[in-house]
């Protein structure tokens, strides 16, 4: 009898467990059900596209950049062969990695009443530093904050076709062209605020011509997109006034600084003046001004910047550390930095790199996609992300 | 039986053919017919190759022997076992020549080496000739094959047929061999040989070795034959050591044109590889030389196995790259089994690529190309 009950009791537990798991079991389908469909799981990319919400597990993961962002934010930043790539393969896809998501943390705990941190991406050749650069400009981006983009500092210190002496300082030359130029890139990239900042001081550029205090940001660029004989000036204008107005209580805007190349400012140059004598950097206007923004003296934001042995000057192929190639005197204007060191991809990134070409169906090549071909392109690239991207070009 | 033996003397006949002309020539003056110089010119060409005298050669060889055993006392040694190779060495110690053509140096050799073969006169004083075969013009062409034909009617004969039956047929035993050539034929016979009389030479040799018992004739007929050596049985595998850490790497040299380069190649798993202390990636930017460093590799399907530390010097960039690819080759057939190694040798990994600058020559812009030719 007492048996009987037990067994009836325990069956009467029984079937509530075997309810409450069932119950359970049809709730868990219909969330994996509605789950599952919009997003097809892949190893190599991730849904993740903010880069604020991007952490280590994203580590080797391409991610996709919006095309909105690209036209405001890159018109002239991107490197040309990625550029290529995003025309290809219809999307920008870039991967997450690891030095790039360091620094991204430590600007997301910047103290913007403290002087700007200044953070250098420096490693070997082709390595991805750039790139690197791209995503921290993105991740400023998409927080708002104000980005002033110098895609490659070398092209400023050669092939300079139009060369005037400085209307401003008589030592000095001024490079019209090159300034127009960024000028124009600086208009789109920071619509949104050309009309909320005002300056802050009246600037006579010629006779008849003069900003007054209190217009807005756009007035002054477009002034010197248009009179392109001034627009060094207006870059150095544009340049002050963003440093003085940054981190003040009635700005509500973070200037983050981002240039590329950031050895040509203090290596050498190949513009020669009038007597056939070489030009030091510092008598360029734009670099000059660069570099005041270079020093870490105003608050409110960041810089962040990148090595490149690419483009520079003068100096021999294996150099890649930043001693070397910043030189003594850009080392002792730089100093204090956070160093962040890019390196070639880990196993696991050059995975993710084969399988994202597997994926855009870019390795044709039949013997490409097997294991031996694997271990051949890794013994031919030794996993440097330019030299893996060139080899799997003709593949 | 044995050829008989040759000894260097003016042929009689030649003796002959002087006279006649030096007789044709007096006839001639005493025809009072105006004959040119050229007549009495000695005609070089037609005298034929230098004759020398058996004992013409023999003072040679014993001024030899004389100046070997001045040699050995010159150099210090001992002058009863100066062999060949020291007197080579002796000579390239005190004439030192920095010509390229290694025939055109200082050498000192046995006369028998130097001076060409030829042949002896024929007969004896009594004007017969000494070989039964002589009237046929290439007495020791036909006396070889008349070898043959007797070893021939031998095994076809009924009466040594219980003999033959205890040897038996073994082709194997000639190894790996060819036929002389019929340069080779010549210099061995000192007799001009016609291409035809060559071809049938070789049809009868091989009609010997096809019959069932030619085991006995094997010694006759290899003696026409040259052995073959195998370059597998030549190959050196480097050492297999082990260092300090347990890991096994070997050690091996390389060179191509110029370059030089020596590589240590390690079993760590790694795949890094390391040039003149640079990454090869930065050493070694083109393509084309990355791939000749991976071909033993790929080819023997170890690609990320290894760990390469290379030194190289010398040459340029292609040349280096092969150099270092032919020392990769070596050092890895101490990892490989013999056949991987035959395959590597058939690929072409394991041989040192013989190609050099070719010199430029005097009268020419480079090795090969002609100034340009000009009508006037």
């Amino acid at each position: 009898m007492a048996l009987q009950r037990l067994t009836f009791r325990l069956r009467q537990t029984v079937t509530h467990v075997r309810s409450l798991h069932t119950s359970g079991c049809t709730q868990q389908q219909e969330a994996v059900a509605v789950e599952s469909q919009p997003e097809p799981f892949s190893v190599f990319r991730t849904q993740e596209n903010d880069p604020g919400c991007q952490t280590e597990k994203h580590i080797g993961q391409h991610y996709t950049l919006p095309s909105a962002h690209i036209n405001t934010l890159f018109p002239h930043g991107l490197p040309w062969r990625f550029k290529q790539r995003v025309k290809t393969f219809n999307e920008a896809c870039m991967m997450v990695r690891q030095p790039a998501l360091e620094v991204i943390s430590y600007l997301k705990k910047t103290d913007f009443s403290k002087p700007a941190l200044r953070y250098l991406f420096y490693g070997p050749k082709g390595t991805g530093k750039t790139m690197s650069l791209c995503h921290t400009v993105h991740f400023c981006y998409t927080q708002g904050w104000l980005v002033l983009h110098v895609p490659d500092a070398h092209l400023w210190v050669k092939n300079c076709k139009e060369l005037l002496p400085s209307s401003y300082n008589s030592s000095r030359f001024d490079q019209p062209l090159q300034a127009a130029e960024w000028l124009r890139n600086f208009r789109i990239t920071s619509e949104q605020f050309l009309s909320k900042i005002k300056t802050k001081q009246r600037y006579v550029w010629t006779k008849r011509e003069s900003t007054e205090e209190g217009s807005p940001l756009g007035q002054l660029v477009d002034q010197g997109i248009s009179r392109v004989k001034c627009s060094s000036d207006v870059v150095g204008a544009v340049m002050k006034e963003l440093r003085l107005q940054s981190g003040q209580p009635e700005s509500n805007f973070h200037l983050a600084v981002a240039v590329d190349g950031v050895n040509a400012l203090w290596g050498r140059s190949t513009i020669m003046k009038q007597d056939k004598s070489a030009m030091d950097p510092g008598e360029l206007t734009l670099v000059y001004n660069l570099r005041k923004l270079m020093q870490n003296d105003w608050i409110g934001g960041a810089i962040i910047t990148a090595l490149s042995q690419t483009g520079s000057l003068y100096t021999p192929k294996s150099v890649y550390l930043p001693q070397e190639l910043l030189g003594e005197r850009g080392f002792d204007y730089m100093d204090p930095f956070i160093p962040a060191s890019v390196s070639n991809y880990s196993e696991k990134e050059f995975e993710s790199c084969c399988l994202y070409y597997m994926d855009r169906h870019w390795l044709q090549h039949p013997q490409s996609q097997t294991e031996e071909g694997k271990k051949e392109i890794i013994f031919l690239s030794n996993r440097n992300p330019r030299m893996l991207e060139r080899i799997c070009a003709f593949l | 039986t044995a050829l008989p033996c040759n000894s260097y003397e003016c042929s009689l006949s030649k003796c002959i053919k002087n006279n006649s002309i030096a007789l044709s020539a007096v006839s001639a003056s005493l025809r009072d017919i105006c004959v040119s110089c050229a007549l009495h010119r000695k005609n070089l060409a037609a005298a034929g190759p230098e004759k020398f005298t058996v004992e013409f050669i023999q003072k040679q060889a014993e001024e030899f022997n004389i100046g070997k055993r001045h040699l050995a006392n010159m150099m210090g040694e001992d002058p009863e076992s100066f062999t060949q190779e020291d007197i080579d060495r002796s000579i390239a110690y005190l004439f030192p020549s920095g010509l390229f053509d290694k025939k055109a140096r200082p050498l000192m050799k046995h006369p028998e080496e130097i001076f060409p073969k030829q042949r002896a006169i024929q007969w004896g004083a009594d004007r017969r000739p000494f070989h039964f075969l002589f009237y046929t013009g290439k007495q020791m062409y036909y006396s070889v094959m008349h070898c043959q034909k007797m070893s021939h009617q031998k095994h076809t004969s009924p009466f040594q047929y219980s003999l033959r039956m205890l040897t038996r047929v073994s082709i194997s035993s000639l190894g790996t061999s060819r036929w002389f050539t019929k340069e080779e034929l010549e210099a061995l016979l000192v007799e001009t040989i016609s291409t035809h009389d060559y071809n049938h030479f070789i049809q009868l040799m091989e009609r010997l070795l096809s019959l069932p018992y030619c085991a006995t004739e094997v010694e006759f007929v290899l003696r026409y034959r040259r052995q073959l050596e195998a370059p597998s049985a030549k190959r050196i595998v480097p050492l297999l050591q082990r260092d300090e850490w347990g890991v096994a790497f070997s050690t091996s040299d390389g060179c191509r044109k110029t370059s030089n380069c020596s590589v240590v190649l390690r079993e760590c798993g790694s795949g890094c590889i390391t040039i003149n202390g640079q990454n090869y990636l930065h050493y070694f930017p083109t393509l084309q030389d990355r791939e000749q460093l991976m071909f033993p590799f790929q080819f023997t399907g170890m690609l990320g196995r290894f760990d390469l530390e290379c030194t190289v010097s010398g040459g340029g960039r292609s040349s280096q790259a092969g150099a270092l690819r032919l020392a990769t080759s070596r050092a890895l057939l101490s990892f490989l089994s013999e056949r991987e190694a035959e395959n590597m040798r058939q690929a072409g990994l394991l041989t040192p690529d013989p190609r050099v600058r070719e010199r430029k020559k005097p009268g020419q812009e480079g090795a090969r190309r002609k100034f340009t030719w000009n009508k006037r």
